[in-house]
């Protein structure tokens, strides 16, 4: 299609970013490699030295680790599920003739715009908190005993959080998705009585599967990286650490600045791997 | 929009969407509500939906303790700057890769995206240093800098996705008429694109607006954006509930209008082109 | 192109300018936790900038695990972003033995050293160099609901033993009314539920490390501490305690939910305060013991340090001298009263009967203050200082794993037994690895 001047001119267009991307990337990942291989701690600079591939075969052998790499996994399929399962559900209302459809749309979107560490505050002091939170309140008033949320079910509590903070980039998109399907075809397929449940999933969800690989692709590079929301909240532990606060805590509290170089090295290689399955699974719908 | 539906199904379904809209927005709500309380009220059990003490103490406690302005006008200028530094070079090179695309075109976008795969404590270090040594800490420059390389890859994916809309045969007829190519980006494609770079920025705003991590470990005073702000208010030794509801709503405050004004764009923008 | 190289080549200029102007002014930059002393000291610093129109200030506040973190890198690397630090007991000891931080000792002649309270001082002393000076101090003591206690018809002695507050606890416990007998710090950290544990275990005779070094997880005192802490959370403790630490146990307190909260001293001015729903109601009582000869409270005091290889030494020591003055509580004291000034610091305070009259917790946070001895911290000697921490840089991360496994055995989520053998363990093997135990 291209001429050969005009694929040279492409070449130089996209040169810039490629090559500051690419810096940017290639010096502190060679810096990081470099720290990796250092018997580093932060306090004690001049003791530093080389000791190989051994900061490696403590993050791997330790035996935090692979739980700490299951609840990174669980916190992205679990986000990912209630986020595109309640974006569809929240579209779906949405796209109906409501009265005010612009006020709820900002609603609905409003939790994408508060910090991951607010939010995680507001959710565990004045919302989820056995004795004085809202959902307390709720649960004495039907005469049930509160739910003991980050005791019990730290995972799950977590999970909500963070979802919530998700599912209004998921709704938006599927949204969209869904006020682009034909008008017309939504109103034959009521009028000829069409199943709702048969014109939902032979025509709704075909439709939105380019949106929905969209929220899932961008979604999960986010939420590889959970961390805020874990520090406010339950500051760590085996129930849910994830590979990020794993290396922050290596980082932070130990002053690993090795062992924390190493584990970030570890978390790039398991989420390239997580990306290339994302992108043989869904990457089709990609393609136009 | 214009389906025909009966009045009565119509507000039914207008109640359900308002009720789930509500409950999603109830936290957000919650926390305006707390930020006019006293403290004392603000863990009331019963806790006090409407009928409390409406006090404005925690926003004058907040403008008393940190300079509120310098440190919106730092989110401002600090996500806005990076973004339109951001869109100068990711417009040519998604343009390219929409219009030109080569074999590894797709590879190079993942490979993008991949560079945002990195946990921030991980390579924290290593960028600490480049910034301590180019004496880049508690820069607007250095901050703007690095908020624009790490959404880099997000824009050009976005644009990407946008671009790839556009209809190749107008491009084409445009090159058939003999444009040249600084003519067919001017006259041709920049109409055509300006909903989604408009829409791309947005987005990208926000997300240069909420990240808490780099800002929070390079900034102190002069380059220091709201994210700063909230960790001189989040978890004292102390009362704070009302205090921190306060200080989020300002710094929420902004976005949430710039949002609010701009959510058609939004939309478009968010869905990356993925529809019409 | 050519606009964009442009505007590149323009931001590296700029950025060369903006940095020699930074450079050339004589600004101190503060950093400082956000705690209520320090955040009143910065809304008083007029009278600093009046006396001394030279001197600029600029304040970095944050909260304290970020601010550990920041200024943690910053001096290990030699960052120079602040010319005075806010630090704690912990950081002293290690930071002024590597000489990372100026030694005071240009206080000024009215400074009154000899003054600051003898047990604080010498948690901020290294080999004889005072390292900081100390803004506030704490340990920690029983609050308690004198109601309660008289409803279960008991007395609170000034000195209570464990059993004796596992019995009130039981009986000030009444869940139906949403009371719970006692409030204790669950939140994993090493400066949350471990700062409280360990100043616990030392009044059961417990011990990070023996004179080698060898973690003592393993010993009866341990399991004896945890023994107790399981048994009375679980029976009269609030639900959710395992991630509750300082701040979730004072909105629990204040809101007329705990019959008793062991925590820091400075609690006892927010309990006393005016929005407090149970002000009136509060008593003190020094932290309990297992009659083992030491009672289970900490010391603990947020310092102003300055940075080696600090260009602005002089300015800064000026500003540290005074902002841990005896002016400076005068200052507070004529402008907000004399309940809001800085405690724990001085002896002067402490005999100085209009703060006695507005503190009715003086007394009781100086002896508390006063029994705590870092270099002596529990019963059996210790290689280490520190009370309810060890002050070593390994410390931070060991404690952190450590309250981790104790607050998932508070959850339940982990057996008692089994959190103890995890702590052994992991303690046991970063030692080894960091060269304590040969």
């Amino acid at each position: 299609m291209a001429t050969r001047q005009t694929a040279a001119a492409a070449r130089m267009l996209v040169a810039p970013s490629v090559i500051l991307l690419f810096l940017w990337m290639i010096v502190p990942l060679a810096m990081t490699i470099y720290f990796s291989m250092l018997n580093y701690n932060l306090l004690e600079p001049d003791t530093a030295r080389f000791i190989g591939l051994q900061n490696y075969i403590d993050f791997v052998d330790d035996p935090d680790f692979i739980g700490a790499l299951i609840n990174t996994l669980i916190i992205v399929a679990a986000v990912l599920v209630i986020s595109v399962v309640g974006g569809i559900f929240v579209a779906l209302l949405m796209d109906q003739p409501i009265y005010g459809q612009s006020v709820v749309r900002v609603l609905v979107i409003a939790p994408f715009f508060v910090m991951p560490t607010v939010s995680a505050l507001i959710w565990k002091n004045m919302l989820m908190n056995p004795v004085s939170g809202l959902f307390a309140w709720i649960a004495t008033l039907f005469g049930l005993t509160p739910v003991d949320w980050f005791t019990n079910y730290p995972m799950l509590s977590v999970i909500l959080i963070v979802a919530w903070q998700w599912l209004p980039f998921a709704s938006l998109i599927l949204l969209t998705a869904l006020q682009s399907l034909d008008e017309e075809q939504k109103e034959a397929a009521t009028l000829d009585g069409a199943k709702a449940v048969s014109y939902f999933f032979y025509i709704v969800v075909p439709h939105m599967a380019r949106a929905i690989t969209v929220v899932v692709l961008i979604e999960t590079i986010f939420l590889l990286n959970v961390f805020a929301e874990i520090r406010v909240t339950t500051n760590g532990g085996p129930s849910t650490t994830n590979i990020p606060f794993h290396v922050f805590e290596l980082a932070v509290n130990n002053n690993d600045v090795g062992g924390a170089a190493a584990g970030g090295i570890v978390a790039v290689v398991l989420a390239n791997i997580v990306a290339v399955f994302l992108v043989r699974m869904i990457g089709k719908n990609l393609e136009s | 929009m214009a389906r025909k539906v009966s009045t009565s199904r119509r507000v039914a379904m207008s109640a359900v969407a308002w009720l789930v809209a509500l409950l999603i927005f109830f936290p957000i709500l919650w926390m305006f509500l707390t930020s006019f309380k006293t403290e004392a009220d603000a863990y009331a059990v019963p806790p006090k939906f409407l009928f409390f003490h409406w006090t404005t103490e925690n926003y004058v406690e907040v403008q008393s303790r940190v300079d509120y302005v310098l440190h919106a006008i730092n989110s401002i200028v600090l996500a806005v700057g990076a973004n339109i530094f951001g869109l100068i070079l990711a417009i040519p090179a998604a343009w390219s890769m929409a219009f030109s695309p080569t074999k590894r075109t797709k590879d190079l976008l993942m490979w993008m995206l991949s560079t945002k795969m990195m946990p921030g404590a991980g390579v924290f270090m290593a960028i600490y240093f480049i910034y301590l040594r180019a004496h880049l800490l508690d820069s607007r420059w250095g901050i703007g800098f690095l908020l624009m390389m790490v959404n880099l890859p997000i824009i050009v994916w976005m644009l990407y996705t946008y671009f790839k809309e556009i209809p190749v045969d107008i491009l084409e007829a445009a090159r058939m008429d003999g444009a040249s190519l600084r003519n067919e980006i001017i006259y041709v494609l920049t109409p055509m694109a300006v909903p989604g770079i408009a829409s791309t920025m947005l987005l990208s705003v926000i997300l240069s607006w909420n990240e808490a991590f780099w800002t929070l470990n390079l900034a102190n005073v002069n380059a220091a954006p709201l994210t700063n702000m909230i960790a001189s208010f989040s978890s004292p030794e102390g009362d704070f509930w009302a205090l921190l509801s306060a200080a989020s709503v300002l710094a929420i405050a902004p976005i949430l209008i710039i949002g609010w004004f701009s959510q058609k764009q939004l939309v478009r923008g968010l869905t990356f082109g993925a529809v019409k | 192109m050519k606009v964009l190289y442009q505007s590149l080549l323009g931001a590296c200029a700029l950025t060369a300018f903006s940095l020699a102007a930074a450079q050339a002014e004589t600004t101190l930059t503060i950093a400082t936790v956000n705690n209520g002393d320090m955040i009143r000291m910065q809304k008083l610093t007029d009278d600093f900038t009046k006396a001394n129109p030279d001197i600029k200030l600029n304040w970095v506040t944050l909260e304290e695990n970020v601010l550990r973190q920041k200024v943690t890198t910053d001096i290990a690397t030699k960052g120079g972003q602040y010319d005075i630090l806010t630090i704690g007991t912990y950081e002293v000891p290690i930071w002024g033995k590597k000489g990372w931080l100026v030694p005071l000792d240009k206080l000024g002649a009215d400074y009154d050293v000899d003054d600051l309270l003898p047990a604080i001082r010498s948690g901020l002393t290294v080999d004889g160099k005072l390292y900081a000076a100390p803004f506030y101090g704490e340990s920690s003591f029983v609050m308690y609901r004198t109601d309660l206690m008289e409803k279960a018809g008991l007395k609170m002695p000034e000195s209570p033993t464990w059993d004796f507050v596992r019995q009130a606890a039981d009986k000030m416990n009444d869940k139906a009314e949403g009371v719970y007998g006692i409030c204790l710090r669950g939140k994993a950290g090493w400066g949350e539920n471990m700062a409280f544990l360990t100043a616990m275990s030392n009044s059961f005779g417990a011990r990070w490390f023996d004179e080698k070094w060898e973690p003592q997880f393993n010993t009866p005192e341990w399991k004896a501490t945890l023994d107790y802490y399981l048994a009375i959370m679980k029976a009269d403790g609030p639900p959710g305690a395992s991630s509750n630490g300082f701040n979730e146990n004072l909105a629990l307190f204040k809101s007329g939910k705990c019959g008793m909260w062991i925590d820091a001293t400075v609690a006892a001015s927010f309990v006393t305060g005016a929005d407090s729903k149970v002000a009136k109601n509060v008593g003190f009582a020094l932290a309990p013991n297992d009659g083992k000869g030491k009672n289970g409270n900490w010391l603990w005091a947020w310092s102003l340090a300055i940075p080696a290889g600090s260009a602005k030494v002089d300015a800064a020591e000026k500003f540290i001298s005074w902002a841990t003055s005896k002016h400076y509580t005068e200052l507070v004291a004529s402008k907000e009263g004399w309940a809001n000034v800085p405690p724990g610091t001085r002896t002067s305070l402490y005999k100085n009967p209009d703060y006695l009259k507005a503190a009715p917790f003086a007394e009781l946070t100086l002896q508390s203050i006063n029994s705590a001895d870092p270099t002596h911290p529990t019963v059996k000697p210790v290689p280490y200082v520190g009370v309810q921490f060890v002050a070593i840089p390994e410390f931070e991360g060991i404690g952190t794993a450590v309250g981790q496994d104790f607050s998932a055995a508070l959850a339940g989520s982990m057996s008692e037994a089994d959190a103890l053998a995890k702590a052994q363990s992991s303690t046991e093997s970063t030692m080894k690895k960091a060269g304590y135990i040969k």
